[in-house]
């Protein structure tokens, strides 16, 4: 009797060991394979979807919001004023502001005051789908990051992962906020996070992003996009020869936006 | 048992309380609630994606399936069985033949009593 509780608890305990051997290692693999994954996504052989944003150019037309416009209609984006409950996907800030490791105090004011186009970045390395515990956010294989309502929990720990706040959260309704609601892209509902899609679904129709389209119909001619593993490309030849900014470079997130001053 | 009747009488009211749906029901003729009219759309439309008996069963799982397939893996078009290649799309697809969702998709959904949370963001095209 004895003998028989024994070989039960030493049954037992080997069993619990096995099991907790085996869920470590299924942990291991699942990073493993994000990582893989992720690799993937940056290395991979096929295109890497970038943006090119020449801010002088831009900075010439005082005030225009084109390419704002031009997004927010295209994705019905609200227009809600107040700052605290904003949802925004491509706006303007000043240089300062967007290049703050860059200034310094000799930097002159017409630099400083810059009205610099900001967006998501469109990481090679995103923070916020590191943290997305639902794996909502996501890269995909094209470059852009991208985001799925659907699985949306809206716990917002990609906003505070973000480091260039690209992203919005819809504290409320965004429905009465759209002046037109445009029935071909799915506007959001309360209670999840939203941003730039590098305009995902105009590129699978062959079609340039918004924003870049609208600058090119206004004739400013600021942004550019394209694709960076092509060496050929107007994008990565232009970022080959000047001298380009990407946005908080130090944090290793490695942007697809580059600026030019 | 003390004051047995009354115990007996207490809980054979109880179970019929409880149980009144169905024995009205049955009193008004049975079968249940009428099944709702549906609003099918003209037969110019064409055919739908699936098999109409199908889509009654299981339209839910191909939505589920389209959803992951567009926004995840970026496959966004569907060749279908008789050679028709089609747009996974609720808005633009089903309610481009479905043009009016409070007459088909709404009234099946309440008489079942679910409430997909799809229109939440999806446009329905009619209502604007």
């Amino acid at each position: 009797m004895e003998s028989g509780r024994r070989e039960f608890l030493k049954t037992a305990a080997g069993a619990a060991a096995l099991g907790l051997g085996a869920g470590a290692a299924s942990f291991v693999g699942a990073e493993a394979l994000a990582r893989s994954r992720a690799g993937q996504a940056a290395a991979g052989g096929g295109k890497r979807y970038a943006l090119a944003v020449d801010t002088k150019k831009c900075a010439e037309r005082e005030g225009c919001r084109a390419c704002i416009d031009a997004c927010h209609v295209t994705h019905n984006v609200p227009r809600i004023e107040n700052r605290e409950e904003e949802i925004k996907w491509v706006w303007k800030e000043e240089a300062e502001w967007v290049f703050q490791d860059r200034v310094h105090e000799y930097s002159g004011a017409e630099l400083r005051r810059r009205p610099v186009l900001v967006l998501c970045n469109h990481c090679d390395n995103p923070p916020c789908v590191r943290v997305c515990p639902t794996q909502a956010t996501f890269k995909s294989a094209d470059g852009p990051v991208m985001m799925d309502p659907h699985r949306c929990i809206g716990c917002r720990y990609c906003v505070v992962g973000c480091p260039y706040g690209a992203r919005s959260f819809n504290w409320k309704d965004p429905r009465p906020y759209i002046e037109h609601v445009d029935p071909a892209y799915p506007p959001r509902a309360r209670g999840v996070v939203e941003k730039c899609t590098m305009c995902s679904e105009r590129l699978a129709h062959g079609l340039l992003p918004a924003c870049v389209e609208a600058c090119a119909r206004e004739g400013a001619g600021a942004l550019l996009f394209g694709d960076m593993n092509d060496p050929e490309s107007e994008i990565r030849k232009r970022v080959e020869s000047s001298l380009s900014l990407r946005r908080k470079e130090h944090l290793g997130t490695r942007p697809q936006v580059y600026y030019t001053l | 048992m003390y004051d047995g009747g009354k115990v007996v009488f207490g809980l054979a009211l109880f179970v019929a309380l409880c149980t009144s749906p169905l024995w009205l029901s049955v009193a008004r003729g049975g079968g249940g609630a009428e099944a709702p009219p549906l609003q099918m759309p003209a037969p110019a439309a064409g055919k739908c994606v699936r098999d109409g008996e199908w889509m009654r069963n299981s339209h839910m799982e191909l939505l589920n399936s389209w959803r992951d397939e567009v926004v995840r893996e970026g496959k966004r078009s569907e060749q279908l069985a008789d050679g028709r290649v089609i747009e996974k799309s609720l808005t633009k697809t089903c309610l481009g033949c479905h043009t009016d969702k409070t007459q088909f998709c709404d009234r099946c959904h309440d008489y079942v009593g679910v409430k997909p949370f799809c229109f939440d963001c999806h446009v329905e095209t009619a209502g604007g």
